[in-house]
């Protein structure tokens, strides 16, 4: 019986905790509003219900020191709804403050299943006191109440006020504070509430007052949403979750079945299992889906308590708490929104009188917006203050050694805005509590990053900053690219995914460089780093480098070095015939050591062994080398044994292993084809060559257990439509293993520029064409949107110049013959047709044309530069395809035909 | 009889062990099994236990015992951890035996190696000896891992 008892109070304690921290986050929130001013009479209700719940529950399980408090708290409120004490800050701060005592308290409770012996006196004695304590414990740095209209006007100096002195003058409360100390009693107060006394249910208030309407009656009246819902445990849902997870895989096995059925009834019968299945995961998915409202509740609360720290005003408008969300999201995203937010409040918006200064209202807004777009959630959190300073980001991120000073000078407002995401990057002038310590936005991105999101910042200096966060709804499943390396298929989450890209032979042959033993793919000019999935899985860890060389190495000249070995065998043994020199049986006979048997063993059969010809190859080298050591055998014990037989033998297994061994390189260069899965991870792309590129599929994600927990190249497993399990790859892990992102991220800063510069002696893809006259000019296809044709008639003229609308946009035209000197007048740019050929260039979302006569070819050459200072819209000369080219020089092209086309592309 | 155990055992290189009944899931014939790249090589893979996915722990290797030879094809013994369902694989499954307590005894000094950490001790059946494994150590590869790094 005594364990029954047990379980019970165990379970009203867990009820109570439940209950009360809900309660006391949406206390907090009624308090603000009734703070503002705006709140009803029915706010206030609620308030004094919330502390009356945990006053009753407490008192019912025994939790005295819960209840005492609960109690003082809920004295106060009763003289607050009853008007019998009007309500400003000073009493709000008071109320939070009891709020944060009872939570901190409850938390005690549940960590060690009693309340604890905090001290919370002084702050029974101010409940009970409230005009002393006024004085005493809260010192507002911004009232933002319109009551408080004598509040001191100067927030600076209210901003430096510290908590326990106060400035002279502090005509804050209608009330007077000194002499109000002893007394219980408020001045209007027609009817003193009695503070010992033990009101078992709201008190009722005189209905003297206007603010206040009795409001018990509505108490029961009302339906609270807690009546229409019930609690169920996550786990549960979990559970659920996976269920149906399995269901789904279930169902997808029985329609593949029956699309060979011809069974009428098992296809109507499939039909329904498969809309019902449909429709059950969608509602699993609901019963797990919270508002993103849920996390936000305590937001305001925060930056409250966080601007009056600080001295700043800040409104917080948030704007689709409803927008809902997978719990599991939810949970990660709450930490880096909160880091952002208190982010903002402390580097982004200004203080009173400097945003007056600028001409902005005083009070900074700070908006938080969530809304689904795309399959995906988007948050957005900006603020209007003052922007990113970019010539200060950069600053601080050369000072600490995040870019190098040249980085800085070449890197667009947009990278420059992307700074603050690196790791240990902070322009805080000085550290406070709330920020500056230079760990915070590079973990919100990895936090984001790691549940499949996106983090993007957006700054006009002076006038603002959006952060926006794009994260999927759900991690329970996901999309996933299913591939096979190795004969076993892996998953890779889509969310990682960039690209796909197939080379066939002759190009894989081609197009895949080495760099010291690394491989690298050239895509789209950018070098791509290659790693080899079969590489990075071997089991000998140390060999894995090797092999990934080796996998990429051109087989073509293994292939001659294995015939030229063969040859130089076959002549070792005619030398022995000759007497020229000696030779054991047993390197007579050796089929690993040689050099072709070296390349079968440690190469062809690993890599090809699903090829014909190379198991043929081995199985015919052995038989060769068995009678190489027959005849040296012989030999050895009979130096005028007659071979000739068995030599002719062996010339016909000569041949056969040279034939085979022509045949597997035809092979295998004909199933040469290499697959790239291009993923980004940490901000920096590579690829991941498989063997196969199988199909996308929606997968659901499962844990692996302890045992594995220490691989980081796997995120998981899933179980496959035919009952398989495959291993889900985890992209960052996977880089991070291969060696291709490692702690610092400058490189993928820096790379982000490698694409527009024009180093010389580089192989480039690069775009012909001519302008009218017999020089022909280039231009890297880096540098390329688009090729266009633009009928002439659809030309129109703004502000002297010729622009088309393009994309809705409108597109400033450049006749590149005119800006490239008057020696090549007599260009005639028209095509006769009444058509323009367009090249369209595109900066930060401006595009201009530039106009040419005719585009000629696409080429990708090494090109020797040669830079002659000319000027004038050439960057140099090169050698293309037998022909001297001209380079042109866009950026100063365009500069010269539109001066503010840099500067007005960075603030688009 | 309150001081007697039930065990499920199986044979293992010729030797005869025992886990607690209690401790059991099931026991499933071999199933295919998807291997895990990098893993440690006791690992032997990962089996789909009906939308579940269980690790598959070899205990040959896990007892540093000779490789099992091929063409034998393990059987799963299923059993409950603290992390959640852990397969060991066995050579060959055998009784569930009620087992009397009296018949314990801790394993000799001279039992040394990863078996000593592993077995609980020996039950003196009539015909032969049993060995008790501890299945929460046998699963906990941790230590191993350790000492790997």
């Amino acid at each position: 019986m005594a364990s029954m008892n047990e379980d019970l109070q165990q379970q009203l304690i867990q009820d109570l905790l439940v209950e009360s921290y809900e309660g006391l986050d949406r206390f907090d929130n009624e308090l603000l509003q009734l703070e503002k001013g705006g709140a009803s009479a029915e706010t206030m209700n609620q308030i004094f219900r919330i502390i009356h719940t945990i006053k009753g529950t407490s008192g019912c399980i025994g939790l005295s020191r819960i209840e005492k408090l609960a109690h003082s708290g809920e004295n106060l409120l009763d003289e607050l709804r009853a008007g019998d004490r009007q309500v400003h800050s000073g009493i709000v701060s008071l109320l939070l403050k009891l709020s944060d005592t009872l939570r901190s308290m409850l938390q005690h409770l549940e960590a060690n299943g009693n309340e604890g012996d905090t001290d919370y006196s002084a702050l029974l004695e101010q409940l009970k006191n409230p005009s002393a304590a006024e004085v005493a414990a809260t010192a507002p740095a911004e009232p933002q109440i319109s009551e408080t209209s004598e509040a001191t006007p100067d927030p600076a100096s209210a901003a430096q006020t510290a908590e326990t002195t106060v400035p002279d003058g502090w005509g804050l409360f209608d009330e007077d504070p000194a002499p109000a100390a002893e007394s219980d009693i408020p001045r209007e107060s027609a009817t003193p509430p009695p503070p010992t006394n033990i009101a078992p249910a709201p008190a009722k208030p005189e209905p003297a007052n206007e603010i206040s309407s009795p409001a018990p009656e509505a108490v029961g009246n009302k339906p609270s949403i807690a009546d229409s819902a019930i609690r169920v445990d996550v786990n549960q849902l979990d559970k659920l979750m996976n269920l149906v997870g399995e269901l789904v895989l279930a169902r997808n096995q029985i329609l593949q079945f029956t699309t060979t059925s011809n069974d009428n009834a098992l296809l109507n019968t499939a039909q329904r299992l498969n809309i019902i299945t449909t429709e059950l995961q969608e509602g699993v998915m609901k019963t797990r889906m919270q508002q993103i409202g849920s996390i936000w509740s305590k937001y305001p609360r925060v930056i409250r308590d966080l601007s009056h720290d600080l001295g700043k005003k800040v409104e917080l408008v948030m704007d689709g708490q409803e927008t809902e969300l997978d719990r599991t999201v939810i949970e990660s995203v709450k930490d880096p929104l909160m880091h952002i937010l208190r982010n903002s409040v402390d580097h982004g918006l200004e203080m009173p009188e400097k945003r007056r200064a600028a001409g902005k209202p005083e009070t900074g807004l700070l908006v938080l917006r969530a809304f689904h777009e795309g399959g995906q959630v988007n948050i957005e959190i900006s603020d209007d203050g003052a922007g990113i300073n970019v010539p200060r980001v950069k600053a601080k991120a050369v000072e600490r050694g995040i870019i190098t000073n040249d980085q800085a000078a070449r890197m667009s407002d947009r990278e420059a805005h992307n700074l603050i995401f690196a790791p240990g990057f902070s322009t805080a002038e000085k550290v406070t509590n709330v920020s500056g310590r230079g760990v915070g936005m590079d973990v919100v991105k990895t936090n984001i990053e790691k549940i499949g999101g996106s983090v993007d910042v957006h700054s006009e200096p002076g006038r603002s900053t959006t952060i926006k966060i794009k994260i999927p709804l759900t991690l329970a499943i996901i999309p996933a690219l299913i591939v096979t390396s190795g004969g076993e298929r892996f998953a890779i989450p889509q969310v990682s995914l960039v690209e796909l890209v197939r080379l066939e032979d002759v190009q894989a042959r081609k197009s895949i460089e080495m760099l010291y033993g690394a491989p690298v793919y050239r895509l789209r000019g950018k070098l791509l780093p290659l790693v080899y999935l079969k590489g990075v899985l071997a089991r000998d860890a140390g060999n894995a480098g090797d092999l990934q060389a080796k996998l990429a190495s051109k087989t073509g000249d293994v292939f001659a070095r294995a015939r030229d070995a063969h040859r130089a065998w076959l002549i070792k043994l005619r030398q022995f015939l000759d007497g020229k020199l000696t030779m054991s049986d047993d390197e007579a006979g050796s089929h690993q050591i040689c050099q072709l048997g070296k390349w079968i063993y440690s190469d062809g059969l690993p890599n090809y062994g699903d090829i014909r010809e190379v198991v043929a190859l081995e199985k015919c080298h052995q038989q060769f080398h068995l009678l190489v050591r027959e005849i040296v055998a012989t030999k050895n014990a009979d130096t005028t044994a007659d071979c000739e037989a068995k030599l002719r033998q062996l010339d016909g297994l000569s041949n056969e292993v040279l034939d085979l061994l022509t045949r597997a390189e035809k092979r295998i260069h004909e199933n040469q084809i290499v697959n790239i899965v291009v993923l980004q991870a940490d901000g920096r792309q590579f690829g991941l060559v498989v063997d196969q590129i199988n199909d996308t599929e929606e997968i659901v994600v499962k844990p692996l257990a302890k045992q594995l927990k220490s691989l980081i190249c796997f995120a998981g497993a899933t179980i496959m439509g035919d009952g398989c399990v495959a291993l889900i790859l985890d992209v960052l892990g996977l880089a991070q293993h291969s060696h291709v992102v490692s702690g610092t991220r400058d490189q993928a800063l820096a790379d982000e520029r490698t694409t527009s510069g024009t180093a010389e002696d580089e192989k480039q893809a690069l775009l012909l064409f001519d302008v009218g006259g017999d020089s022909r000019i280039a231009i890297p296809l880096s540098l390329v949107a688009r090729l266009e044709e633009i009928e002439s008639n659809t030309i129109e003229n703004a502000a002297g110049q010729e622009v088309v609308q393009y994309r809705g946009q409108i597109m400033p035209l450049i006749r590149v013959g005119d800006f490239i000197g008057a020696s090549r007048s007599g260009h005639e740019p028209n095509n006769g047709d009444g058509s323009l050929q367009v090249v369209v260039y595109s900066e930060h979302g401006r595009s201009v044309g530039l106009v040419v006569s005719h585009i000629n070819d696409i080429v990708e050459e090494h090109i020797k530069i040669r830079r002659d200072g000319r000027g004038g819209g050439i960057a140099g000369s090169a050698v293309i395809h037998d022909r001297v080219t001209d380079l042109l020089d866009v950026p100063d092209i365009i500069r010269r035909a539109d001066p503010d086309f840099y500067s007005a592309a960075v603030n688009a | 009889m309150a001081d007697s155990r039930q065990f499920c055992t199986f044979f293992l290189n010729n030797l005869y062990f025992g886990v607690e009944v209690l401790k059991v899931q099931e026991v499933i014939r071999y199933q295919q099994m998807t291997r895990v790249p990098l893993a440690p090589t006791m690992i032997e893979g990962l089996i789909n236990l009906r939308g579940q996915i269980v690790t598959a722990i070899d205990l040959r290797r896990r007892l540093g015992m000779a490789a099992r030879t091929d063409g034998e094809l393990p059987t799963n013994v299923v059993v409950r951890t603290e992390d959640g369902a852990v397969s060991l694989l066995v050579d060959e499954i055998g009784d569930v035996l009620e087992v009397d307590e009296t018949t314990f005894e801790r394993p000799p000094e001279t039992l040394t190696g990863v078996a000593r950490d592993l077995v609980l001790g020996v039950y003196k059946l009539k015909d032969r000896l049993m060995l008790h494994l501890d299945t929460e150590r046998a699963v906990n590869l941790h230590p191993i891992e350790a000492q790997a790094a």
